[in-house]
C-alpha cells in the first residue's frame, strides 16, 4: 500500500500529458468515421451497381461513363458553370462597389450595413419562396408593372426554360452580395491611411488611388470571397428546390439536385454516388490549395 | 468642390456624393423589397393578392393567414400548421448548438495550448470537413441512422448537425485561443493547475465573445439547414425549413399565398431576431469562417 501514493502521483502526471490527446480523440474519431470514412464509402459505392440499396458488386468506371452520357447531368454541369460564373462575378462587383461607397464616411452606415447583410441570416428556402412569388408573372413584378399602366412590360424568366437559371442567379446574388460587401469593408478598414495620404500629396487621383493602391491590397479579400462563393455555388441545393424545383422540366437542375433525385427518388445509387464524387472533387480542387496555403502561412 | 474630410484620406466631390447616396439607397431598396413585400402581403386577404397590386398596402388588414400558417395549414397530409415543425427545429437546434460549441471549445484549447506533433494535420482534416459537399455523406449517413434506429427522428438530426458542426466550432475557438497569451497557461501549470482547471478558470472566463459567435453561427446554420432535414427527417420529425417547403410547394387546392408568406416569415423569425439582436457577432462569425487566421 505504501507505494500506491508514488504510482498515484506518477499516474497523475502521465494522465496530464495524455489528457489533451484524450480530449481531442473523440472528435478525431468522429471526423475519421463520419467525414473521411463516409467519403471512402461513397467513392466505393460509385464503382458498384448499387440501385435502391448499396451493393458491393464492383463495376469499374461504368457509372462515371454513364453519368457523363446522361442529358440531365450535362444540363446540370452547364447550369453550374453559368450559375457559378455569374453568381461569383456579380456578387463580387456589387459587394466591392457597396464596400467602397460605404467607406466614404456615409451617414447611417450602420443601418445600411444591417440592411445589406440581413438576407445572409435567412434560409435559402425563405429566399426562394420570396423570389418565386416576386418573379411569378401572374401576381409578382410583371403584374404590378402592368397594373401601373406599363401594359407591354413582360418578365417571364422563371417560366422560361432558357432564362430560368438566371432567376436562380438573381436570388442567390440577393442573398450573398451583402456578405461579400462585409468582407471587402473589413479589408478596406485594414488599409493604412498614411500610404493613401502620401500618394495624395504626390497628386494621385481617386481613380488611381483605388486602382494602384487600394484594390491590390484587397487581394486576400478577393481570394476569400472567391473561395467561399464558389463552394456555396457548388453546394447550392435548397435555393433551386424552393425557387424552381429544378424546373421548368429540368432546366435549372444543378449537380446537387441531380445527386438527390438519382439517389433517393430514381433509385440509381451508383450514379448518384458518382455524381457526389464529382462534386467533392470540384470543391477539393478549390479548397485544398487554399486551406494548405492558409495553414502554412500560419506556422 | 471637394468636401473636406480630415479623417478619410479619399476626398470626393459633392456631385459624386449625391451619386453614392443614390446608389446605396437603391441597393437598400433591392435588399428590403422581396422580404418587405412578403410582409405586407401576409396581412392581406387572398383576393387582394391575386387581383391586386403587390406593393399596395392592404385595404383590409387580417391576421388570419398568420393563424392559419401557425396552426391549421395543410403540411403534407396533416392540417397541423407549422407549429409542430417550429418546435422540432427548436428541439433539434439547441442541443446540437450546445454540444458542438462545447466540443469545439475543448478542441480549440488543445490545438493551441497543448500542441503536439501532427496537430496542424488534425486541424487541417477538421477544417476541410467544413467545406465538403454534404451529398458525399448522404448515403452512408442514411444507412447509419437506419442501423441506429434514428432515421426520421429529431435525435438523428441532432447527431448529424453535431457531427458536421464540430469543424466550424473548432475553427472559431482555435483562432480565438491562438491570440490568448500562452504564458498565463504555463504559469498556471507551474502553480500545479491541471488541464481542465486551466480551461475552466483561465480560458473560459474570457471566452464570452467567441461563445456568442459559435452559438449564433451554429444556430443560424442548423436552423436554416434543408438538405439534412429533407434527407433524414421528412414526415412528423421534419424541421421548419422542410415543412415550409411542403406548405409552399404542395400542389393540392388553392394556393394561399398569404399563408405561405406568413409561414416563410415564421421560418425566418428566429435567425432574423438573432441577427438583429447580435448582428455584431454574426458578422464576426462570417469573417472567421472565411478568413482563416
Amino acid at each position: 500500500m505504501a507505494d500506491m501514493t508514488g504510482s498515484g502521483a506518477d499516474f497523475r502526471t502521465r494522465l496530464q500529458t495524455w489528457l489533451p490527446k484524450l480530449v481531442l480523440a473523440p472528435s478525431l474519431a468522429i471526423m475519421l468515421i463520419f467525414v473521411y470514412g463516409f467519403i471512402a464509402f461513397t467513392i466505393y459505392l460509385s464503382f458498384t451497381d448499387s440501385r435502391m440499396l448499396p451493393s458491393f458488386n464492383w463495376v469499374g468506371w461504368q457509372n462515371y461513363e454513364r453519368l457523363f452520357r446522361i442529358r440531365e447531368w450535362n444540363i446540370a454541369m452547364r447550369n453550374l458553370a453559368i450559375f457559378a460564373t455569374l453568381y461569383i462575378g456579380i456578387s463580387t462587383v456589387i459587394g466591392l462597389a457597396l464596400a467602397i461607397f460605404l467607406d466614404q464616411k456615409i451617414r447611417a452606415e450602420g443601418a445600411l450595413r444591417t440592411i445589406y447583410l440581413y438576407p445572409m441570416a435567412l434560409s435559402f428556402i425563405v429566399t426562394g419562396t420570396a423570389w418565386k412569388w416576386f418573379l411569378d408573372p401572374a401576381i409578382g413584378l410583371q403584374n404590378t408593372m402592368q397594373m401601373w399602366g406599363w401594359e407591354s412590360f413582360t418578365f417571364t424568366w422563371i417560366k422560361d426554360r432558357e432564362m430560368a437559371i438566371y432567376t436562380v442567379v438573381i436570388a442567390a446574388v440577393w442573398q450573398s452580395s451583402g456578405f461579400v460587401m462585409a468582407m471587402f469593408l473589413a479589408g478596406l478598414r485594414g488599409i493604412d491611411n498614411e500610404i493613401l495620404r502620401a500618394a495624395q500629396i504626390d497628386g494621385a487621383s481617386n481613380w488611381n488611388l483605388y486602382r494602384r493602391i487600394i484594390l491590390p491590397q484587397l487581394r486576400p479579400a478577393f481570394l476569400s470571397a472567391f473561395v467561399i462563393l464558389s463552394h456555396l455555388a457548388i453546394k447550392s441545393y435548397d435555393l433551386v428546390i424552393a425557387l424552381t424545383g429544378g424546373g421548368p422540366g429540368n432546366a435549372t437542375a444543378l449537380p446537387a439536385t441531380f445527386m438527390y433525385s438519382y439517389t433517393f427518388t430514381r433509385n440509381q445509387m451508383g450514379i448518384g454516388a458518382s455524381s457526389a464524387v464529382i462534386m467533392l472533387l470540384t470543391i477539393a480542387a478549390i479548397m485544398v490549395p487554399y486551406l494548405y496555403a492558409e495553414l502554412r502561412e500560419k506556422k | 468642390m471637394a468636401v473636406p474630410s480630415p479623417d478619410s484620406p479619399v476626398r470626393t466631390a459633392r456631385i459624386t456624393r449625391v451619386f453614392i447616396y443614390l446608389f446605396l439607397l437603391l441597393f437598400a431598396l433591392f435588399y428590403l423589397l422581396p422580404f418587405g413585400i412578403m410582409l405586407i402581403n401576409s396581412v392581406k386577404p387572398l383576393s387582394e393578392i391575386t387581383g391586386g397590386n403587390m406593393i399596395a398596402l392592404p385595404r383590409e388588414w387580417t391576421i388570419q393567414p398568420w393563424l392559419s400558417a401557425w396552426s391549421t395549414a395543410q403540411i403534407g397530409v396533416q392540417p397541423t400548421g407549422l407549429r409542430p415543425y417550429f418546435i422540432n427545429s427548436m428541439m433539434m437546434a439547441f442541443p446540437a448548438v450546445i454540444l458542438s460549441t462545447m466540443v469545439g471549445a475543448l478542441n480549440g484549447y488543445v490545438l493551441t495550448k497543448w500542441r503536439f506533433r501532427g496537430d496542424t494535420i488534425i486541424f487541417g482534416l477538421l477544417l476541410f470537413s467544413c467545406f465538403i459537399p454534404f451529398q458525399i455523406v448522404l448515403i452512408p449517413m442514411a444507412r447509419i441512422l437506419g442501423i441506429l434506429q434514428m432515421a426520421g427522428t429529431t435525435q438523428g438530426l441532432i447527431m448529424v448537425h453535431f457531427v458536421y458542426g464540430i469543424g466550424f466550432t473548432t475553427l472559431y475557438f482555435r483562432n480565438y485561443y491562438a491570440a490568448f497569451p500562452t504564458e498565463l497557461v504555463r504559469a498556471a501549470q507551474i502553480d500545479g493547475a491541471g488541464f481542465f482547471q486551466i480551461f475552466w478558470r483561465i480560458l473560459l472566463p474570457s471566452s464570452g465573445p467567441i461563445i456568442a459567435v459559435s452559438f449564433i453561427w451554429q444556430f443560424t446554420n442548423i436552423w436554416n439547414d434543408f438538405l439534412f432535414g429533407a434527407s433524414f427527417a421528412s414526415g412528423g420529425a421534419a424541421p421548419m425549413t422542410v415543412a415550409l417547403n411542403n406548405l409552399v410547394n404542395s400542389s393540392t387546392g388553392v394556393r394561399e399565398y398569404n399563408v405561405h408568406f406568413a409561414g416563410a416569415i415564421m421560418a425566418a423569425g428566429p435567425t432574423l431576431l438573432v441577427y438583429i439582436v447580435a448582428g455584431r457577432y454574426f458578422v464576426r462569425g462570417l469573417m472567421s469562417g472565411s478568413v482563416k487566421g
